[in-house]
């Protein structure tokens, strides 16, 4: 699967699509295939703060619990309650699969980030 | 995956797993497939091979485990004197779940015990524990007349399990696999190969066959890539130890180092219908007796999550409002109960079907209910179907 070249990532496999001050998170195509069939996301709810670089939620699988890391520093704005009933859609859609929107307090942290070809050279080194 | 210094120990399939992109892990020391990805018309992943188990048909390899053979004229009392379950009623063909104890009431390993002769017997014991449980047969045995074989690397042993096990296996073997009872086992020739141990055992809570075949790598591939041919017509999937791990919870089948250790009794696991007391005496039967007669501090009890969460091995359990009282021996997702569900052991206390209590799952309480064990238990039917 490509990496949409729009989006921006981190080294903890996790994507954000920016449109002006709203970014819009998830997990890659690599992270949803290394975890295998997801059974559960644990999302913080809306008015709730992002730090760059902290933990703000889980995914899990059957066999395993895994953090998801904010790329950014925000207040989320937008939590997608469809992943509650069907967790399964992060690993058929990993990319179009949002599961928090934020108002991005500091911008300046998203020239830290990987672009798509940068995290595909990423990822074929983990491998 | 963390890169160790010691090298992983291979079964003779480890080549085919890796052809059909297994993902490998390390359990216990050995190199093992944790799932099968998905090909051509063909799913994969856990959910796909556990359900595939629980509705028609799945493969496994499970030569990790270990094989020792007592056998001369006091095995049976060798047997006896160092299992739980009572030996001497088995017949010739039958087995039985049983396990090791050391003096203290403890588990050395679970084990089924096969009965291959008057004076012969066959125990199949688990891949993690196979150096120990050796070591232990041989010091029990030594005061009795009777040889100890170690069969561990003499098997490729493979497991097909699920209501259409049977019929994927009785394509290739010339045993009439309808008249081998549960837990049971024959001989027959399997994929050309004479006379090759057939049990109707397993470890996935669903009807099944295990056979034991030569462990080198040509036979071994051969043998699993014709079990994989002939079960395609129901729909066979090669699974691994992660829907092994699912279907044996769902089960309530004992994992050693969670449910069963060296520091848990048959009485605290709830395996007392294997513990016969009355058969005579038995390492770690005067244990057994004190422990029975002074009281249980903790117990064995099955949890289903009621709230969204899912409780995990080694989280703590609370009482309903918060008080830690114990701990998740195995929790997991169940792909075929479609629930989140536990193993744990509490005080006798709150050991109560119905009742409620609590696991903490990272920062909250997740409310579980006390359910009875096993979770799942498959339709039972005393011959496989024709």
């Amino acid at each position: 699967m490509a990496y949409p070249p729009e989006y921006k990532y981190t080294k903890e496999h996790e994507w954000i699509a920016v449109e002006g001050e709203t970014g819009t998170i998830g997990i890659t195509d690599f992270a949803q295939n290394s975890l295998g069939d997801i059974v559960f996301v644990e999302l913080p709810k809306a008015g709730s703060t992002l730090t760059a670089g902290k933990t703000f939620g889980t995914v899990e699988s059957v066999k395993a619990v895994s953090d998801l890391y904010a790329p950014v520093s925000g207040a989320i704005v937008a939590v997608n309650d469809e992943l509650a009933t069907a967790p399964e859609k992060v690993n058929s859609n990993p990319h179009g699969s949002w599961m928090v929107k934020v108002t991005l307090t500091n911008p300046a942290e998203l020239a830290g980030l990987l672009s798509a070809a940068d995290y595909e050279k990423f990822v074929a080194e983990e491998q | 995956m963390s890169n160790t210094l010691v090298t992983l120990r291979k079964t003779a399939l480890n080549a085919a797993h890796r052809q059909m992109g297994a993902r490998m892990v390390d359990f216990n020391g050995w190199e093992m497939p944790v799932e099968y990805p998905g090909s051509n018309g063909r799913p994969g992943g856990l959910i796909a091979e556990h359900l595939a188990v629980r509705n028609s048909a799945g493969l496994f390899d499970v030569s990790h485990m270990g094989d020792i053979r007592l056998h001369g004229p006091q095995a049976l009392a060798a047997v006896q004197h160092m299992t739980f379950n009572d030996a001497a009623r088995l017949a010739i063909g039958q087995a039985q779940y049983s396990a090791l104890l050391y003096p203290s009431g403890t588990f050395v390993d679970d084990v089924i015990v096969h009965r291959l002769g008057e004076q012969d017997f066959l125990l199949v014991i688990n891949a993690g524990t196979r150096e120990k449980d050796l070591h232990w047969v041989r010091d029990a045995a030594s005061e009795f007349d009777c040889a100890v074989e170690d069969l561990s690397d003499r098997y490729t042993q493979i497991a097909i399990q699920g209501l259409n096990g049977w019929r994927t296996l009785q394509k290739l073997a010339d045993a009439d696999l309808a008249q081998v009872r549960f837990y049971w086992f024959t001989y027959g020739s399997v994929c050309g190969l004479p006379n090759t141990l057939i049990a109707r055992t397993g470890y996935t809570a669903e009807d099944g066959f295990e056979i034991y075949i030569p462990s080198d790598e040509a036979t071994s591939t051969r043998v699993w890539n014709e079990l994989l041919s002939a079960g395609k017509e129901f729909g066979i999937l090669p699974c691994g130890l992660g829907a092994r791990n699912t279907l044996r919870l769902e089960g309530a089948l004992s994992l050693y180092g969670h449910e069963i250790s060296d520091a848990i009794t048959p009485w605290e696991a709830r395996l007392d219908r294997f513990v016969k007391m009355e058969k005579g005496d038995f390492i770690g039967r005067s244990a057994l007796a004190a422990q029975k007669a002074s009281g249980l501090e903790r117990v064995l009890v099955g949890l289903e999550a009621i709230e969204r969460g899912i409780p995990r091995d080694g989280y703590t359990v609370t009482t309903a409002d918060g008080s830690p009282v114990g701990r998740v021996a195995s929790g997991s997702p169940a792909p075929f109960l479609k629930k989140n569900i536990a193993t744990a052991f509490v005080p006798p206390a709150h050991a109560t079907e119905g009742m409620e209590l609590g696991v903490e799952v990272r920062n909250q309480i997740v409310k579980c209910r006390v359910v009875p064990l096993p979770f799942y238990k498959r339709p039972r039917t005393e011959k496989p179907k024709p």
